[in-house]
């Protein structure tokens, strides 16, 4: 036989058992039980409009500010755990090693229930806000290392050509290292961003308003009220409605970016 | 070469003056108290083998290395001394790399204007003005809007020379400028070199360019071991060396 022969059955008999297994699940699945469960249009309309103007919206508010949140601390901590002073570095790798560590759902916890008896204070937006900022927290941490990486990758004669110049250390670092730093880390910084939306599902353990809810709490919720399932299913559609754009926008721009390299 | 240059009134201070300078990375000794000079309007050209101190010797002139002892004087200012406001001395001294170093995520012309907006405080029209000048002078106005990496390495380090120009140095650093070149590219750079040596540009230039040495330099300072071991006219030097190493390095780069 000829290895190309061969090749092609090898495939080809891949393929079948693949076609058999996928045959063997639809025809044990119930289809009706699934419909009743899964895809009840009833329950279908009460979701509508209230997933996507209350919980889609919220899920997206609570990434943005964790993101937006994380990327600010995160640089911060990057900065510092380059820096030159051995306390900053110190106080940096702690930081980022404690919250690397601990599961988040626990740092939202500590965050909604602990912060506003330990310093007798309210964040803004009640519990919803406090668990926030447990999120920005432990996405700082991931982001810091991710931003350090890409501040590392920027070649010593970059900064070398700026300083050169007579370019104080700051604009060096605003107008030559960090857009290059994070042209690097998009990919990575992208990956911060896609698991973050997914971690907002965690916020709902701070105890959340009926208007506050993010997809995954509103979708239980709805879930437990119709005894049915269907909006879980819609729930996981809007994540990736959310996601997949925004992969394709990521890429576009790396594309962009290709031309700076 | 050796018509009197611009800069009369200027010329008793030496542009660079070098004394006693000690650089050690860790244990290893790489400039063993080195005394050197560059005049103003002077092209001197530091010749040498590999791991001899000379591109240390030059990054040390813009403290881009930390000298471990000695003095570097650039113009009557001690550039060793800790009040010293570097960044200012800096935009004095145009530095071109043997890596190019341009900025990959701007374009040609925001290269060129960054610094001098960022440094000397430019308006954008200025610097515009002052890009396009030098940009004119290597040849690649026409490249105004590219990125680096549309470019050649030729035309890369065209352009990181035109960069060091717009901010006005009264001296050029060149570390190895056609080092990372292919042969064919490399005459253009050393035509620009030569352009500006003639117009009175003070250059320190390490290279290992014999040829630009001895037609555009007006001294030849050769280094071996962290010292400096012989330097005169190039006619001297690189036609009739006198020390043992000079000979022997001669012998094999010409």
């Amino acid at each position: 036989m000829k290895p190309t022969t061969r090749q092609r059955l090898f495939r080809g008999v891949l393929y079948l058992i693949f076609v058999i297994a996928l045959v063997a699940v639809v025809m044990v699945a119930d289809w009706d039980a699934i419909q009743t469960n899964f895809l009840d249009l009833d329950v279908v309309t009460e979701a509508f409009p209230a997933i996507i103007l209350t919980a889609a919206k919220n899920t997206i508010v609570y990434t943005l500010i964790a993101f937006v949140g994380g990327l600010i601390l995160g640089l911060i901590l990057a900065l510092m755990k380059l820096s030159p002073v051995a306390p900053y570095r110190w106080v940096s790798t702690i930081y980022i090693e404690t919250f690397r560590g601990l599961p988040a759902i626990l740092v939202i916890f500590g965050f909604a229930f602990a912060v506003p008896i330990a310093f007798s204070w309210n964040p803004p937006g009640g519990s919803t806000g406090a668990g926030l900022l447990g999120l920005i927290m432990v996405s700082a941490a991931y982001i810091a290392e991710t931003i350090r990486a890409g501040i590392q990758a920027v070649p010593k004669g970059q900064v070398e050509a700026a300083r050169s110049l007579g370019m104080r250390p700051s604009w060096t670092l605003f107008s030559v290292v960090l857009p290059q730093a994070f042209r690097i880390i998009t990919p990575p910084l992208t990956n911060e961003l896609v698991i973050i939306i997914k971690d907002t599902s965690l916020l709902f353990v701070a105890g959340m308003a009926l208007l506050d809810r993010d997809l995954t709490t509103f979708a239980r919720d709805l879930s437990s009220q119709t005894a049915n399932s269907t909006p879980l299913i819609l729930a996981a559609l809007m994540y990736l409605i959310i996601t997949l754009p925004l992969t394709q926008l990521v890429a576009k721009l790396e594309r962009h970016n290709q031309r700076g390299r | 070469m050796t018509e009197p240059r611009a800069n009369t009134a200027m010329s008793s201070i030496p542009a660079i003056q070098v004394n006693q300078l000690h650089k050690s990375f860790g244990d290893n000794e790489v400039l063993t108290g080195i005394d050197f000079h560059v005049d103003q309007g002077e092209v001197v050209c530091v010749i040498g083998p590999s791991g001899s101190g000379k591109s240390t010797l030059l990054r040390c002139v813009n403290r881009l290395e930390e000298p471990t002892k000695g003095t570097i004087v650039v113009e009557g200012v001690d550039i060793t001394d800790k009040e010293t406001d570097l960044d200012r001395v800096r935009t004095r001294i145009g530095m071109v790399f043997q890596q190019f170093n341009l900025f990959p995520h701007l374009n040609v012309l925001d290269n060129l204007t960054l610094a001098q907006r960022r440094a000397k405080k430019r308006s954008k029209k200025e610097a515009r003005e002052v890009a396009m000048k030098n940009l004119t002078k290597v040849g690649l106005e026409h490249k105004a809007d590219a990125f680096p990496a549309q470019l050649s390495g030729g035309q890369q380090q065209r352009v990181a020379i035109a960069r060091a120009l717009s901010m006005d140095p009264d001296m050029m650093l060149f570390d190895e400028p056609t080092s990372a070149l292919d042969p064919e590219l490399v005459g253009d750079v050393l035509e620009v070199m030569k352009q500006l040596a003639l117009e009175g540009m003070t250059m320190m230039v390490v290279t290992h360019e014999m040829g630009f040495a001895r037609e555009v330099g007006d001294r030849v300072v050769f280094m071996d071991g962290g010292v400096v071991v012989e330097q005169g006219k190039p006619e001297d030097v690189l036609g009739n060396p006198q020390h043992e190493r000079t000979i022997s390095f001669l012998s094999k780069v010409l």
